[in-house]
C-alpha cells in the first residue's frame, strides 16, 4: 500500500463488498418471504408457513451479519473520507439519515416481531410484519442508491463556500441517474434471492430430504429467477446503460473497452483491453450494437477513451472486466432459469437431476454478478468521488495516515474472515436441519435415515 | 435558530441511544456475573433479543443526522478519533454476533464462548462511550481550522477514564434495572441486589466527575450561571437518582427502570446544556478552533430540509415503535426463545 488514498480505497472496497454479500440477499429474500406468507394466508396452506419460517432463519442470520458489517460503512465516510464528508455531508447526509429514520427502524423492529413474536400476535399481524421487513429492506436500499446516484450524477445542490448545499430534496430523491439504477439493483437482489431459494430447494431434492419443502422453494425460486433475470436485462439494465452513456460517457467507453471514437460502434462480446497500446486485443464484435444500446440508434457516434483526457479515465481493465462478467452471467442466468421454467411447465422439474445439480452449483454466481455490477458503478466513476465535483484524491482525511488505515484494513480482513466463516457455518447448519421436525418432510427424513 | 434546534435534535438522538442501547449494554455487562444457569442466560438474552438491533439503529440515525447537520464535526471527530472509533466498530460487530450466534448451536462451549464475547464487548463499549463523553467535555486538541491534532494515548487522560468508569457504572445499573423488570426468579433477585450496591458507586463516581469538571473545563458552568433555569436539568437527574433508590426500596421494578432512564437523561442533558453551543470544544488553555453549531454546520437550506425529514420520520417511527414495544410488554416467557 503506497499511499493513504490506495489504503483508504482498498479498505472501503473490501468492507463494502463484504457487507453487500448480505443485503443483496436480504433485500430480495424479504420480498420472497412476504410472498410465501401471503400464499400461506390466502391458501390456508401451512406448508408455505413452514417454508417462510425456514427462510426467515436464513434471513435472520444474514440480516444480523449485514447490520454489523454495515455500521463501518457509514463510519468510514467520517474516518477515512473526512474531506468528502465535509464537502458533501449537507447533501448525502440527508439520504443516509433518511435511511435510518424511514427504513432501518421499520426493518429492525418488525423483524423482531416477525422472528420472536409469532405466538404473541395474530396471523394477520405476523403477515404484516413480514411485509414491513421486506419494505424496510427495499426502502433502505433506495436511500443508499439515492446517495450513490448523487455521487454518480450530482443534482439538487449548489456550491456555497466550497461546500455542496442541498437545494431540493425532491431533485435528490428523483435523481434521473437513480431512476433505473435502483430498479436494477433491486432486480439483481431478487435474482440472488430467487437463485439461492431454487438452489437450496434443488439440494433438498437431490439429497432426498424434506422434499415437500424443497419443491416449494424450487418452484418459487425458478419462477422468481426467470422473472427477475429478465427484468435485470430489460428494462432495468438496458435503460440504466442508456443513462450511463448519457451522464458518464467516459465510464461507458471504459465498460466497453472503446478507445476510438466511432459512428456505428460495435459491441465487444469478448476481448482484452490493452491500455498501453490503447486497443482491445482479440475482440469478438457485434457490429453497431453499442451505438444502438447506448443511444437507440445503430449509427450513433460513441466517443472513445482516446478523446477524453487521460486523467479522466477510470481504471479501464477493472471496469471492462467487471462489466463483461456482469452481463455474461446475467445472460447465463436467463438461460438457466428459462430452462427451469420449461421443465416446471412440462412437470419434469423435480426429477431432472442434472438440472437440479446445475441450479445448486449456480448459487454463488448471482453474488458475483451483483458485485461486478457495483464495481462497474464505483470503479468506473473514478477519478471522481462526486462526479465532476470532487476527486477521490481530494477526499481523504488529512489527519489519518496510511499506516493507520493499513492497520485497520488488516483488522477488518481478519475479523471479516471470521465473520464469513461463521456465517457459512450457521447457514449450512440451518440447511442441514431443514425446515423443522414437526413437518411431514422431517418425518420422511428420519425414516430415510434409518 | 435552525442551528440551535439541530443541536438539541442531535443531543436528543444521542440521549435516546444512550437510554435504549444503554440497557442492553448493561445487560451485557451483567450477563456473566448475574445469570448463572443456562436458563437465566437465555432469559437475559431473550429480554433484549427483539429490541437490541432497533436500539442500535439510533446510533446509526444519530450518525446520519450528524453528517447531514454538522458535517465538519463528523469529519473532524471521526478522523481524529480514528483508532478509537475502529475499536468501537469491531466491538459492536463482535457484540452483535455474540447475541445472534449464541442460540445457533446447542453446545455449552459454543454458548459460553459467545457469552464471554458479548459480555466483554459490552463492558469495553460502555467504557469507550464514557471515555468519548469525557473527552468531548474536556475538549480535544484542535488546530486553528478545527482539525484534530493529537494521539490516541492522549484521549486516555484521567478525566476521560473517570467518564469511562461512570458510564460503565450507570449503564450497568440501567441494565440491572431492566433485568429486574423483565425477568423473574433468582435472576431477578440478583439483579435487584445489584442495583442497591451499584447505586452508591454511581453516586460517588458522579460526584467525582462533577467536581473534577470544574478545573478541567472552567467555563462549563457559564451557561448555568447565565440562565439559572437550566439548573432544572441536573436537578432532574439528581431527583431521578434519588427516586431510583426510593423505588428500589419499595420494590417497584418498573419505576426503578424509569428512574434510571431519567438519570441518564439528566446526566447527558446537563452535559449538553453546559456545552451549548459547542459541539467539540478545543482543549482548555489552547488556541484551537472550537467546533460549534455555527462553524461546523451544513448550509442553512440543508439544515431546514433535514429538520423536515426528521420531524416526519420520527413522527412515523414513534407511532409504530410504541406499538411494537407493547408486543414485548411483560416478563420474558419460555415461548420467547428464538431457536434455529
Amino acid at each position: 500500500m503506497n499511499d493513504v488514498l490506495s489504503a483508504g480505497r482498498v479498505q472501503f472496497g473490501l468492507t463494502i463488498m463484504f457487507h453487500y454479500l448480505f443485503p443483496v440477499l436480504t433485500m430480495g429474500l424479504g420480498v420472497l418471504i412476504a410472498v410465501l406468507k401471503t400464499i400461506q394466508l390466502v391458501k390456508h396452506d401451512e406448508q408455505y408457513g413452514i417454508a417462510a419460517r425456514f427462510w426467515a432463519r436464513i434471513f435472520a442470520i444474514t440480516f444480523a451479519t449485514g447490520v454489523v458489517t454495515g455500521i463501518p460503512m457509514e463510519f468510514q465516510f467520517g474516518t477515512n473520507w473526512a474531506r468528502f464528508s465535509h464537502y458533501s455531508g449537507g447533501v448525502i447526509g440527508q439520504t443516509l439519515f433518511m435511511e435510518g429514520v424511514f427504513a432501518f427502524f421499520a426493518e429492525s423492529s418488525f423483524l423482531g416481531v416477525f422472528l420472536f413474536g409469532e405466538h404473541r400476535v395474530r396471523p394477520g399481524v405476523h403477515w404484516f410484519a413480514s411485509v414491513m421487513v421486506a419494505a424496510g429492506a427495499v426502502v433502505s436500499g433506495f436511500f443508499i442508491v439515492a446517495t450513490n446516484a448523487w455521487m454518480q450524477h450530482p443534482v439538487g445542490y449548489q456550491v456555497v463556500q466550497g461546500r455542496a448545499e442541498l437545494t431540493s430534496l425532491v431533485a435528490l430523491l428523483t435523481n434521473p441517474y437513480a431512476r433505473w439504477q435502483y430498479p436494477h439493483v433491486i432486480s439483481g437482489s431478487l435474482v440472488t434471492a430467487s437463485m439461492v431459494m431454487a438452489g437450496i430447494g434443488a439440494y433438498y431434492l437431490l439429497a432426498r430430504r424434506f422434499e415437500d419443502f424443497g419443491r416449494i422453494s424450487l418452484r418459487i425460486g425458478v419462477i422468481g429467477g426467470l422473472i427477475f433475470s429478465l427484468t435485470s436485462l430489460f428494462p432495468t439494465g438496458a435503460k440504466h446503460g442508456e443513462n450511463v452513456a448519457r451522464f458518464q460517457p467516459v465510464k461507458m467507453a471504459a465498460m466497453e473497452g472503446l478507445f476510438e471514437t466511432q459512428e456505428g460502434a460495435p459491441l465487444a462480446i469478448i476481448g482484452m483491453p490493452d491500455t498501453a497500446k490503447r486497443t482491445l486485443m482479440d475482440p469478438v464484435y457485434v457490429p453497431r450494437l453499442l451505438s444502438y444500446l447506448a443511444y437507440g440508434d445503430f449509427r450513433a457516434r460513441v466517443v472513445g477513451l482516446n478523446d477524453y483526457p487521460a486523467d479522466l479515465h477510470p481504471p479501464v481493465e477493472l471496469t471492462y472486466y467487471a462489466y463483461h462478467i456482469m452481463v455474461g452471467l446475467g445472460t447465463i442466468f436467463i438461460a438457466i432459469m428459462a430452462g427451469g421454467a420449461l421443465l416446471l411447465w412440462r412437470r419434469r422439474l423435480y426429477s431432472a437431476r442434472s438440472y437440479l445439480w446445475a441450479l445448486m452449483l449456480a448459487m454463488p454466481f448471482p453474488y458475483i454478478a451483483n458485485h461486478a455490477g457495483w464495481m462497474v458503478a464505483e470503479v468506473g466513476r473514478q477519478p471522481w468521488i462526486a462526479y465532476g465535483l470532487q476527486r477521490t484524491v481530494d477526499a481523504t482525511s488529512t489527519n489519518v495516515s496510511e499506516g493507520m488505515t493499513t492497520f485497520t484494513l488488516l483488522g477488518f480482513m481478519g475479523l471479516y474472515a471470521l465473520v464469513g466463516l461463521l456465517y457459512l457455518f450457521l447457514c449450512l447448519r440451518v440447511i442441514d436441519r431443514g425446515p423443522g421436525t414437526h413437518t411431514e418432510g422431517g418425518a420422511h427424513a428420519v425414516e430415510a435415515w434409518r | 435558530m435552525i442551528n440551535q434546534i439541530w443541536f438539541f435534535v442531535l443531543a436528543g438522538m444521542l440521549v435516546t441511544y444512550a437510554v435504549l442501547d444503554g440497557f442492553d449494554l448493561g445487560v451485557g455487562v451483567l450477563h456473566l456475573l448475574l445469570a448463572r444457569t443456562e436458563e437465566e442466560r437465555e432469559a437475559g438474552i431473550n429480554a433484549i433479543g427483539p429490541v437490541w438491533n432497533g436500539n442500535e439503529v439510533w446510533l446509526i440515525a444519530a450518525g446520519g443526522s450528524m453528517v447531514a447537520a454538522f458535517p465538519h464535526v463528523y469529519a473532524s471527530a471521526f478522523s481524529g478519533f480514528y483508532l478509537a472509533l475502529m475499536l468501537a466498530l469491531w466491538l459492536l460487530i463482535l457484540r452483535g454476533l455474540g447475541i445472534e450466534f449464541r442460540h445457533q448451536v446447542d453446545n455449552p462451549l459454543w454458548r459460553q464462548a459467545w457469552d464471554v464475547t458479548f459480555s466483554l464487548a459490552s463492558v469495553l463499549l460502555a467504557v469507550l462511550f464514557g471515555v468519548a463523553f469525557g473527552n468531548v467535555l474536556r475538549g480535544v486538541p484542535l488546530d486553528a481550522f478545527g482539525e484534530f491534532q493529537g494521539t490516541f494515548a492522549l484521549l486516555l487522560n484521567p478525566f476521560a477514564l473517570l467518564g469511562g468508569l461512570l458510564s460503565l457504572a450507570v449503564l450497568t445499573l440501567h441494565g440491572a434495572a431492566y433485568l429486574a423488570m423483565k425477568t423473574d426468579g433468582a435472576l431477578q433477585a440478583r439483579a435487584r441486589r445489584t442495583i442497591g450496591g451499584l447505586w452508591w458507586l454511581v453516586l460517588v463516581l458522579l460526584a467525582a466527575m462533577v467536581a473534577s469538571s470544574f478545573p478541567v473545563r472552567p467555563d462549563f458552568a457559564d451557561n448555568f450561571l447565565r440562565a439559572p433555569v437550566l439548573f432544572t436539568v441536573p436537578v432532574f437527574g439528581l431527583a431521578c437518582l434519588i427516586a431510583l433508590r426510593a423505588s428500589w426500596s419499595a420494590g417497584r421494578d418498573g419505576r426503578v427502570f424509569l428512574a434510571s432512564a431519567g438519570t441518564i437523561v439528566g446526566i447527558l442533558g446537563s452535559a449538553a446544556v453546559g456545552l451549548f453551543p459547542r459541539l467539540l470544544p478545543s482543549l482548555a488553555g489552547t488556541d484551537g478552533m472550537t467546533l460549534d453549531i455555527y462553524n461546523a454546520a451544513a448550509p442553512p437550506q440543508s439544515l431546514r430540509i433535514a429538520l423536515g425529514i426528521y420531524l416526519v420520520g420520527m413522527g412515523i417511527v414513534i407511532i409504530y415503535l410504541t406499538r411494537i414495544y407493547r408486543v414485548w410488554k411483560g416478563k420474558v416467557g419460555r415461548g420467547d426463545t428464538y431457536r434455529l
